[in-house]
């Protein structure tokens, strides 16, 4: 892990909301770095703060109520919570972009593909209309839509959800960002699109040598896509490591647990393994561990002290008490 | 063959939509000539993509829409030819489960009159053994008596799932059709509902229709499983046959589409290009054979037929004969 390599680094992120005298801490300390070329996986379930994390890198947290509490987000050496509006606005869209779950909700209905593609050419680029177009229409040609020049003239209303969805990876990706931020881009399409989509962001990957953030709460996504996975839990990483080792070797009992809920193509179980209880309520968050309430391997120290990540083995990375002291300094 | 509680034939279902400054009746076929059944105490498992007719035909089965044509032959009786008093006492023997807690859910009424509705409909209770019988229900689905008076906002999306599944079992129904039941769910919520449907089903000796779109749910609750695209079914068989070895192009698409949990499994590269038809102006012959890599020169001329490949498994595929 050469630190030059290093293209993002977030250090001890905190970012809270504040609703009707309430804190709600959605994101309580988290911690991780892509490198260059990698594809990093954020898995977790509803309300974990897998989007707030990206939200957060893009400072695009509406405040109020969100506010980015504490933490820093260095970004190819230079910290994104430091920057003034007009910096972070140059960077959004050009070197760090972002496609979402519903591309319908991110395109403009009232605008044509072609102008709203042209529109962050021109911007970003610095280029006329007439190159502009042209480099949308070979953006579009990349990702592999036919009759490029015609969707152009179309409207997103008209394009099916995967096509739309190209559309989006196209128009983020013409600007060619060091990282992409991917947030569910395939939960609201069949499988059938949603096999095609990862294989055209692979591809994407490798062609401008781009870095993903990957958040999903598919396994099966980030089996597929990703070298490095974060389990996120109630605002905090419990678990990073490689792909290999976190599917071979999942370590904390939330992974455990979540591993063990999915129904699996490949083997038959007759009951499916359960986490009792319910995810905590962000304003209310469990004292030490915050997922000891529902933890079937809690001990004495679970609900006092919050677990400091420890590395069990080499790049793997545990919030958990049960793994303490493996490292040596327990 | 055990013996079979529903049986569908030729069922179809046309929605009509009009199009164009001369109001030119157009169609959207979105059953068109499905055949099934399904045994008691069995599983079938309907699985298919957006728009491929599936949850149309789990509301045609329970009547909460009429079909255009073809018959449902429930315990031996077609549907279609019962009067209205008839069929309002044949309701309580099939129930449904709905995709979204949160819509399913009238948010004016407490739990107690949402799961005995039912059952004060059906004359199966009077008011004063209602609230006890709701208690049991409830306590059967893994929630507490002291939910009786609470409205649905007071309950997360997991149960509030459990409340339409107590609801559904209020006039004790042979038949239950699932639609989506866990979709809206998260995966460790999901694993709890999908261990308490199988639970349920043992206990009270439930047959169910579960339609979905995650194979993965499908392969764990289903006995046999049929596979739907653009208003007909391709393929249906046992389970285990099906999923080892997929005959339909479009069952072997769809199953290689889905991720596995292995990093280092290569899916196989049989991605499917293109997108779904319109089901307005379905595809001639074949419905799959734009999209289908072994289209022989006669699939987009002549439809094929759905027929007995070998014991409990049928394909409608010109590659079998």
């Amino acid at each position: 892990m050469g630190k030059e390599n290093t293209l993002l680094s977030i250090k001890n992120l905190r970012t809270h909301f504040y609703s009707r005298g309430h804190t709600i801490y959605a994101l309580d300390g988290v911690s991780f770095e892509i490198e260059k070329g990698m594809t990093f996986g954020l898995v977790g379930e509803t309300g974990c703060g897998k989007s707030v994390t990206a939200l957060s890198i893009l400072r695009l947290i509406p405040y109020p109520p969100g506010k980015i509490v504490q933490g820093e987000i260095h970004f190819k050496g230079r910290n994104l919570l430091r920057l003034s509006e007009e910096e972070i606005r140059s960077i959004r869209g050009k070197e760090i972009s972002m496609i979402f779950q519903e591309p319908m909700t991110s395109l403009n209905p009232v605008f044509r593909i072609g102008d709203q593609m042209m529109e962050v050419i021109m911007l970003h680029q610095k280029v006329g209309k007439p190159v502009a177009y042209e480099r949308a229409v070979e953006m579009l040609e990349r990702v592999h839509m036919p009759d490029a020049r015609k969707i152009m003239r179309q409207f997103p209303h008209q394009l099916s959800g995967g096509m739309r969805q190209r559309a989006m990876i196209a128009m983020e990706l013409s600007c060619r960002p060091y990282l992409l931020i991917a947030d569910e881009p395939t939960t609201a399409l069949d499988v059938t699109i949603q096999a095609q989509i990862l294989r055209l962001l692979k591809e994407m990957k490798k062609e401008f040598d781009t870095s993903i953030l990957l958040i999903t709460h598919d396994l099966g996504v980030i089996a597929e896509m990703c070298d490095r996975v974060g389990v996120m839990y109630a605002g905090s990483i419990v678990e990073e490591a490689s792909v290999e080792d976190i599917f071979k070797d999942p370590k904390h009992p939330y992974t455990r647990g979540l591993w063990g809920a999915i129904p699996r193509m490949e083997e038959e179980k007759e009951t499916l393994s359960v986490i009792p209880g319910m995810v905590p309520d962000l304003s209310q968050p469990p004292t030490g561990c915050k997922f000891h309430p529902r933890c079937t391997f809690r001990f004495e120290p679970c609900d006092r002290f919050v677990p400091p990540p420890a590395e069990v083995s080499e790049g793997h990375f545990v919030a958990c008490f049960l793994y303490q002291g493996k490292d040596g300094n327990g | 063959m055990a013996e079979s509680l529903l049986e569908v034939r030729g069922l179809k279902k046309y929605f009509p939509i009009q199009k164009g400054w001369w109001k030119e009746r157009l169609y959207i076929r979105a059953v068109d000539g499905v055949d099934l059944s399904i045994s008691r105490g069995e599983v079938l498992g309907l699985v298919g993509e957006s728009g491929c007719g599936k949850t149309t035909v789990g509301r045609l089965i329970l009547k909460l829409i009429e079909p255009t044509e073809g018959e449902i032959i429930f315990e031996g009786k077609d549907l279609s030819k019962l009067d209205k008093k008839e069929i309002h006492s044949l309701r309580r023997s099939f129930q449904i489960i709905f995709q979204d807690p949160f819509a399913s859910l009238n948010p004016r009424m407490t739990v107690a009159e949402i799961v005995g509705r039912p059952m004060e409909i059906h004359g199966l209770v009077d008011r004063y053994q209602r609230d006890e019988r709701v208690a049991q229900l409830l306590e059967s689905v893994g929630l507490q008596r002291e939910h009786l008076y609470r409205y649905p906002h007071e309950f997360s999306g997991g149960q509030r799932q459990r409340i339409g599944i107590a609801r559904a079992l209020a006039t004790k129904p042979k038949l239950i059709v699932a639609d989506e039941p866990t979709s809206a769910l998260d995966v460790s919520v999901q694993a709890q509902i999908l261990n308490l449907m199988k639970e349920l089903k043992e206990v009270f000796g439930l047959t169910y229709l579960f339609i979905s779109h995650n194979i993965g749910v499908i392969r764990h609750l289903s006995d046999r499983v049929g596979v739907m695209y653009l208003g007909k079914v391709v393929e249906m068989g046992k389970k285990k046959g099906l999923f080892q070895s997929p005959l339909h192009p479009y069952t072997k698409a769809l199953l290689a589409a889905v991720p596995t949990l292995d990093p280092k499994k290569k899916r196989e590269e049989v991605i499917l290009e293109g997108d779904v038809q319109s089901p307005i102006n379905p595809p001639r012959g074949c419905r799959f054979h734009p999209r289908c890599r072994y289209a022989l020169p006669r699939c987009p001329k002549e439809e094929p037929l759905f027929h007995f490949v070998e014991e409990d498994r049928s394909v409608a595929c010109h590659l079998y004969g």
